[in-house]
């Protein structure tokens, strides 16, 4: 704990050194993890086959079909592998954020909040995982398939790049922000996955499949859309079947970081209005 | 008697967790609508696909959110107390009563299996019916079929769960298994996407495979697919796996008593 404090105080920028501290609990818990490594692997196949088994379900789809609400095999598996890889940076990079109510129930949160450590930075970095492998290396494979139907120039390139980075930081906030729930109540934590769940997979399908105003709420109440959709639109160069303004398929970075700092704004309100269970 | 009171304590103890049953019943409907969605979609572009049309898809999609949890479909239910004294070595203890192991926990899952219908499977289904016009069971066959389908499939599930959970014995550890077990459990019992829809040998691999008994056969059941001596066939599909996977339960039951015994309980 000692040193963690130093590096914590030594860095010339604090959030450089809360990059550096998690890094540093994530390490631990990958050494820990790698004690047993038949376990290791055998939970990263686990992971990979759920999500294969998920593409294969759509992959089944479209031996009934020529498209899906327009859109074809290799443009769903566009939108499915970008919404997949960015689902599974932020699943990593999250980690315990969804058990907070466990460590709520076990006073493990107070432990945390008597080290120099910033709290959502302890939280994430907790049994950090890279079982979740499975998953981005099943999702890369998709995406890099479905890439090489795509005609790619420069700014395309840019967007789904931008999309991937983008998409990750706002499961990110989703995540973070719904698991606050936990602090109000420990018992309905599932509320919270009809939006981070759910919302990871509504963007295995076009969203062509649903009516504007559910397109209008993955916009601005869930903005999954931005995730995926919006951008997957301009690199396959697609009109928008909603007629949604064009600019939001630039808008993905914008997005991100709003949903980056209200789920943060929702993280501190949650953290102030903790109080201990005593145990 | 002893297991009605069984059962009756395990309905009472799984009833306790109002908010989150309350919770539960919304994220399952919430997950009803986007595949509903995704499934009209797909009916829309092709009407016809295995031999399904929109409605009976539509229905398909509330009827497995509704059986997701009172057939445990992720594994779980009582069975995971049980993987949890292997683990401390409780279930020493567990063999000595004069009650199977098997029927104890049978009788413990079938109590959490009634409240999660009552609750978390009617809850979603009724969902269904008003927002999206779900059809009914096609006629009083196919609703007492659907009935006796339905306790069947908890009785296969649970099968599975104890097998997964006695993998314990040897493992110490259930997780890894239950996971792989989940895995296969999703795509195999028609949650994922209706078996009707697999292809070729696929299909006929996925029909045969004791997960179909979980949502395919009771949902081809309420949506008269099945009738007169089909519908029998397809309950004879489930006693044929429960018998086969119940005498795989006490076979490995067997050996890891000899086990436990061997290393002194």
């Amino acid at each position: 704990m000692a040193e963690v404090s130093r590096v914590a105080e030594t860095s010339r920028s604090p959030a450089l050194g809360h990059l550096r501290t998690y890094g540093q609990i994530a390490w631990l818990w990958i050494r820990a993890a790698w004690q047993y490594p038949l376990s290791f692997v055998l939970l990263a196949i686990g992971n990979g086959l759920i999500t294969g088994l998920d593409f294969v379900g759509l992959w089944i789809m479209f031996a009934h079909l020529d498209d899906l609400a327009g859109f074809t095999l290799p443009e769903v598996a566009l939108l499915y592998g970008a919404g997949s890889l960015a689902l599974g940076i932020a699943d990593t990079a999250i980690g315990s954020v969804e058990r907070i109510g466990t460590y709520v129930r076990t006073g493990r949160l107070d432990q945390m909040m008597t080290k120099p450590v910033p709290l959502l930075v302890q939280v994430c970095a907790d049994q950090f995982t890279l079982r979740r492998l499975g998953r981005i290396t099943q999702a890369t494979i998709v995406f890099g398939w479905a890439c090489t139907y795509v005609e790619w120039t420069p700014l395309r390139a840019l967007v789904a790049v931008s999309m991937v980075l983008s998409g990750a930081v706002i499961f990110f906030g989703l995540f973070v922000g719904f698991s606050c729930i936990q602090f109000w109540t420990t018992d309905a934590t599932e509320f919270a996955n009809a939006f981070t769940y759910g919302g990871a997979t509504v963007t295995q399908y076009p969203l062509s499949i649903f009516t504007r105003e559910v397109v209008v709420a993955l916009t601005l109440v869930v903005p999954v859309a931005f995730a995926n959709w919006y951008p997957v639109l301009f690199i396959l160069g697609r009109e928008d079947p909603f007629g949604m303004p064009s600019w939001l398929q630039f808008a993905s970075p914008v997005a991100a970081l709003v949903t980056l700092v209200l789920a943060l704004l929702v993280w501190r309100t949650g953290v102030r209005h903790y109080t201990s269970t005593g145990s | 008697m002893l297991y009605v009171a069984i059962a009756t304590r395990a309905f009472r103890r799984y009833s306790t967790y109002r908010a989150a049953t309350i919770a539960g019943i919304f994220t399952n409907s919430v997950f009803g609508v986007i595949y509903s969605y995704a499934y009209l979609a797909l009916w829309d572009e092709n009407p016809t696909a295995g031999g399904y049309d929109a409605t009976d898809a539509v229905t398909y999609v509330w009827l497995g959110q509704a059986l997701l949890m009172t057939i445990a479909l992720w594994g779980g239910g009582t069975t995971d107390d049980l993987a949890e004294r292997i683990r401390t070595g409780d279930v020493a203890i567990d063999l000595y009563r004069p009650v199977g192991l098997v029927g104890w926990y049978l009788a413990s899952d079938l109590g959490r299996a009634a409240y999660h219908f009552l609750t978390r499977g009617i809850g979603p289904t009724v969902i269904g019916l008003v927002v999206f016009d779900i059809r009914l069971p096609a006629g009083p066959a196919a609703a007492a079929g659907f009935a006796v389908s339905l306790v069947l499939a908890v009785v296969v599930s649970f099968t599975i769960r104890f097998l997964v959970a006695s993998s314990a014995f040897w493992l110490l550890d259930q997780s890894g298994v239950k996971v792989m077990s989940g895995a296969f459990a999703i795509f195999f019992s028609g949650m994922m996407l209706p078996l009707v829809l697999f292809p070729g040998w696929l299909g006929t691999l996925a029909n045969a495979l004791p997960w179909a008994s979980y949502i395919q056969v009771p949902a081809d059941i309420w949506l008269g697919k099945h009738t007169g001596g089909d519908l029998l066939a397809a309950l004879g599909f489930q006693v044929f796996w429960i018998v086969v996977l119940l005498g795989c339960c006490h076979a490995v039951l067997r050996a890891a008593t000899r086990k436990v015994v061997v290393q002194g309980g």
